[in-house]
């Protein structure tokens, strides 16, 4: 397998650089996928006040794959999510050094505006966070406010293909007008997931979306994020290696801030190529 | 060495008195404070209510040629004594609007003189030996008793106690809380806006924020003080006008209601807000479309609060000039004004019997807007209510 490797430094990838940075440790390993590339992060640290959260990330995201973000508690992979979509920005007190580029543009450039990023990089949080508002309102909401539709007809029609797309529409059609709390957890995780793609993205960042649902919504979103990858960069942080395994094609482990192995999943699970990282996988620390 | 119920339960004996004791002492300092509230309201409404009741007598009014000047002459000579000055006065402006009253006679009830109320509410009076008499005959003929007194609600501030009214007081509250809410409530909610969701975080907020909470601490006296040489000394506002009150009320209750929008914008959670970011909303966006619909409930309980105290704040009005001797009714914010407390501080110092009863009047009145107020405060909070 022919892999691009990342030094440290200088941030540039080339088959040709070591693998080994100064500790002699590899930290990235890109696979080389074959797939269109979506985000690329190159020498990204990122401090909390004094403190190092993230330390020299440098990683390609795969245009319409499901990436997984695995690690231990406080390894910076959901700090790292909140990069994508400059989340951190509402964060006072965080400094942020290095690249996050998609479609060619520097993310955090001054002239990049982060509404407009947001766009086109959705998000579903932890805690399902519907508005408390109606179903429909929670999904046409952002597409009327971004003039992607206006009149009620357009906005019945799109609120309709996003709750289809989410698999909900069948559970909700009924009660379209009823607040969106008012549904269970796992449907509003749909709904949350509906509101997301409502404005068509092109990447959909999940941070732990399935820690607060039962073992059955948990499969049901599993499976939505395995319909949802033919349209949709998904990146998804996760802190249950066995749903990585399942829905992920490509996975990062992250470990004190720097990613210590990414690769595609399957190689990941079956072949680690570093004992950090398959010391975390079989169970054996995290 | 493992110890027995017995010796654990000997050993708890004593805690437990102390938290029984310690119940006693806060349900009997409860039951002190009921206490006191029904002493007052008790004392309140029996000294109120007779207040809302007012002596007339059914006169014949004869409109002769004398009555055109002095109006005591229209009336029958036994009872002019009994009748309220403020209707005497009203015949020859009558006879002078309407001249074919002349030669009329019309029969009536009016307004008795606070003498003649007093003593058929059984009050002290002075009242001669004479005159109770001829009360008394009136009673027996059916031409004089205590009627509801709608005066009290219809007159502004007289100097006869039967002919006093509370509607100009209340009318100067009125637009007063209306010069406050317009000016305190959209300056108070954006600067809490600003603070709690714009602002940065650093020294000078810090600063700012301290102020505001200082703010609230100040004597409302020190309010009125800043409004007489600020708005009145300065800038030229009308002394005694609804529209200085208002402005010096408002910087009154700024502080209060600043405090409460931001408890109730910091109690919208924060999933909400980043919920709101996710999709692309901008600042504003954000706050306009979720977070201060989440919070009005809390912003509105909070401002009205602070509008009821403002309401029954009295000190800041007396230094600009609010406690004015107002017998008209009239709507302006550029006139001299009272408001229901400064009228119930002026009736307070009346030497007359019969204003012991308006005073409590007034105290029920304003009493009954508040209890109103803060009862809708409660009931905007339970209905509006979310729960995330």
């Amino acid at each position: 397998m022919n892999m691009h490797v990342a030094e440290r430094r200088p941030a540039p990838m080339s088959p040709q650089e070591s693998s080994r940075h100064e500790t002699g440790q590899p930290v990235t390993r890109n696979p080389d996928a074959g797939h269109d590339l979506s985000i690329r992060i190159r020498d990204l640290s990122l401090w909390y006040g004094e403190t190092q959260a993230l330390d020299n990330l440098n990683i390609d995201i795969y245009q319409k794959n499901v990436t997984a973000l695995i690690g231990p508690s406080g390894c910076g992979k959901s700090t790292f999510l909140r990069c994508l979509n400059r989340m951190n920005d509402l964060i006072p007190g965080v400094r942020l050094e290095g690249l996050v580029e998609m479609d060619g543009r520097d993310v955090n450039a001054a002239k990049m505006d982060e509404v407009a990023l947001r766009r086109r990089v959705g998000m579903v949080f932890q805690k399902p966070n519907p508005f408390p508002k109606s179903i429909f309102e929670n999904v046409a909401y952002a597409p009327r406010m971004h003039d992607l539709v206006s009149r009620k007809a357009e906005q019945e029609e799109l609120v309709e293909h996003a709750l289809r797309e989410a698999g909900l529409w069948n559970e909700v059609k009924d009660k379209l007008h009823q607040p969106g709390t008012s549904l269970s957890g796992g449907q509003q995780q749909r709904l949350c997931i509906a509101r997301a793609i409502a404005v068509q993205p092109d990447v959909i960042l999940m941070d732990e979306p399935t820690s607060a649902l039962d073992p059955i919504s948990t499969a049901t979103i599993e499976d939505l994020m395995d319909k949802l990858k033919q349209q949709f960069t998904i990146i998804t942080v996760t802190h249950n290696m066995q749903q990585a395994a399942r829905v992920a094609d490509y996975t990062a482990f992250f470990h004190l801030g720097e990613i210590i192995e990414y690769n595609d999943t399957n190689t990941m699970f079956s072949n680690p190529h570093i004992k950090k990282t398959e010391d975390y996988i079989t169970g054996r620390y995290g | 060495m493992s110890h027995s119920f017995d010796d654990i339960s000997a050993q708890l004996k004593g805690r437990h008195r102390k938290s029984a004791r310690l119940k006693w002492i806060s349900m009997g300092s409860l039951g002190l404070a009921g206490l006191f509230l029904v002493l007052f309201f008790a004392d309140m409404l029996s000294k109120g209510l007779p207040a809302f009741q007012q002596a007339q007598i059914q006169v014949e009014i004869d409109y002769n040629e004398d009555g055109q000047r002095m109006g005591r002459a229209a009336l029958e000579p036994e009872v002019s004594r009994l009748v309220s000055r403020t209707f005497e006065r009203l015949i020859p402006v009558r006879m002078r609007d309407n001249p074919e009253l002349l030669g009329t006679i019309e029969n009536r009830w009016v307004l008795a003189d606070s003498e003649v109320d007093q003593y058929l509410k059984g009050h002290r009076h002075d009242l001669s030996e004479s005159l109770q008499a001829t009360v008394d005959a009136l009673v027996e003929q059916g031409r004089a008793e205590l009627k509801f007194n709608t005066t009290f609600f219809t007159n502004g501030d007289s100097k006869m106690a039967e002919a006093a009214g509370i509607l100009a007081a209340a009318l100067g509250t009125v637009m007063t809380m209306l010069v406050t809410l317009v000016i305190a409530f959209p300056i108070g909610v954006m600067t809490a806006l600003y603070l709690e969701e714009f602002a940065p975080d650093n020294r000078l907020t810090q600063l700012i924020e301290i102020n505001i909470n200082n703010l609230a601490a100040i004597p409302s006296i020190l309010f009125g003080l800043l409004g007489l040489a600020i708005f009145i000394n300065f800038f030229g506002v009308p002394r005694s006008s609804p529209l200085v009150g208002g402005m010096t009320l408002a910087l009154m209750t700024l502080p209060v209601i600043i405090i409460a929008t931001r408890t109730a914008l910091r109690s919208v959670p924060d999933t909400i807000r980043h919920a709101a970011f996710g999709v692309g909303c901008s600042r504003w966006q954000v706050v306009r479309d979720h977070v201060l619909p989440l919070a009005m409930p809390g912003i509105m309980t909070g401002s009205i609060i602070g509008l009821a105290q403002a309401m029954g704040e009295t000190a800041p009005l007396i230094i600009v000039g609010m406690v004015a001797f107002i017998p008209d009714v009239g709507v302006s914010f550029t006139n001299a004004a009272t408001v229901l407390p400064a009228q119930i501080f002026t009736w307070a110092g009346q030497p007359e019997r019969a204003f012991v009863e308006k005073t409590a009047g007034g105290i029920l009145v304003l009493l009954a807007i508040l209890i109103f107020l803060n009862a809708s405060a409660v009931i905007l909070r339970k209905k509006f209510e979310r729960r995330w």
